[in-house]
């Protein structure tokens, strides 16, 4: 088996705001009814975090359980995990309606680190920013300039963005560009 | 600009993270019904001046689908609702009837 290798292959920028590849990391997006006590069980199993409330993330280190609609959940599992995942869920569910599907190879996670990540991804999104708007432990899915994209954050100082792999050098650039503009004090 | 809230996610969206589905609660005349039926489900549409329901896409979102009524001429919102309903709520009913006395939207009053 070849090693896993992500679109940006560890690029790295670092400014006042530091954009970096996230490295390779096992996403699973499940769909089905999430209110479903087995999928609780399976989903609590397979990352030992709670399910999350509506637009939640709830994180533990590299694994977590991201809300992304209704009835749509995306599983961060480690990498060489993803597969073992899907196999859990679909035993685990088997019998009732839904989709779980490893998509670590279509995505791209990327790391921002710093005090002015706000006002970077503020920049590229009509998503609001302000910290009563979006706190830690909440996921928003947007856009980012043209491309579709999720972000979260895990501290004031430190959020994930994730986007399509065909689309990655393009957000890379963007939160690049944008990390190099002076800062407005907005936030 | 518009800002519509996506009454299956929470989210307060932006025009831009949107995709517009044209005009709401339309019934579909197909195969078997009379051609001035067929026309109106077609080609017809309302065009009004004032209050509008119109069909929008959370397309950058959660990608449900939901429902809006808005004032066509100052944008302004009267709410969302979700899509599976052939009628506007009477909730939203009530705030239009508050705000734009004497309004009317096809039969809708």
């Amino acid at each position: 088996m070849s090693d896993p290798v992500t679109a940006l292959a560890g690029r790295e920028a670092a400014h006042r705001v530091t954009i970096r590849d996230a490295g390779p990391r096992g996403m699973v997006t499940l769909r089905g009814d999430l209110e479903d006590p087995r999928i609780l069980r399976a989903c609590k199993a397979l990352t030992g975090c709670a399910m999350p409330d509506q637009t939640g993330a709830v994180l533990d280190g590299d694994t977590g359980l991201l809300w992304m609609s209704p009835d749509e959940l995306l599983l961060l599992v480690p990498c060489s995990e993803a597969g073992a995942a899907v196999d859990h869920l679909s035993d685990a569910l088997r019998g009732m309606p839904h989709l779980a599907v490893d998509v670590s190879d279509a995505r791209q996670i990327i790391a921002l680190d710093g005090a002015g990540l706000r006002e970077v991804l503020a920049r590229l999104t009509p998503a609001d920013l302000h910290p009563d708007a979006l706190a830690p432990g909440t996921v928003r899915r947007t856009r980012l300039s043209q491309a579709a994209a999720a972000f979260w954050l895990i501290s004031e100082e430190k959020a994930e963005v994730m986007c399509f792999r065909s689309v990655a050098h393009y957000v890379f650039g963007l939160l690049d560009n944008a990390a190099q503009s002076p800062e407005a004090g907005l936030f | 600009m518009l800002t519509l809230h996506c009454p299956y996610c929470g989210v307060h969206c932006d025009e831009t993270e949107l995709a517009p589905g044209g005009e709401a609660h339309l019934t579909r005349h197909g195969p078997g019904s009379d051609d001035a039926d067929f026309e109106s489900y077609l080609f017809l549409r309302e065009n009004p001046r004032g209050v509008h329901f119109e069909r929008w896409r959370h397309a950058y979102g959660c990608g449900k689908w939901f429902h809006a009524a808005r004032c066509t001429v100052t944008l302004e919102v009267f709410g969302t609702y979700p899509a599976q309903t052939t009628a506007p709520m009477q909730a939203i009913l009530d705030i239009i009837d508050e705000k734009r006395p004497g309004w009317r939207w096809r039969d809708v009053t």
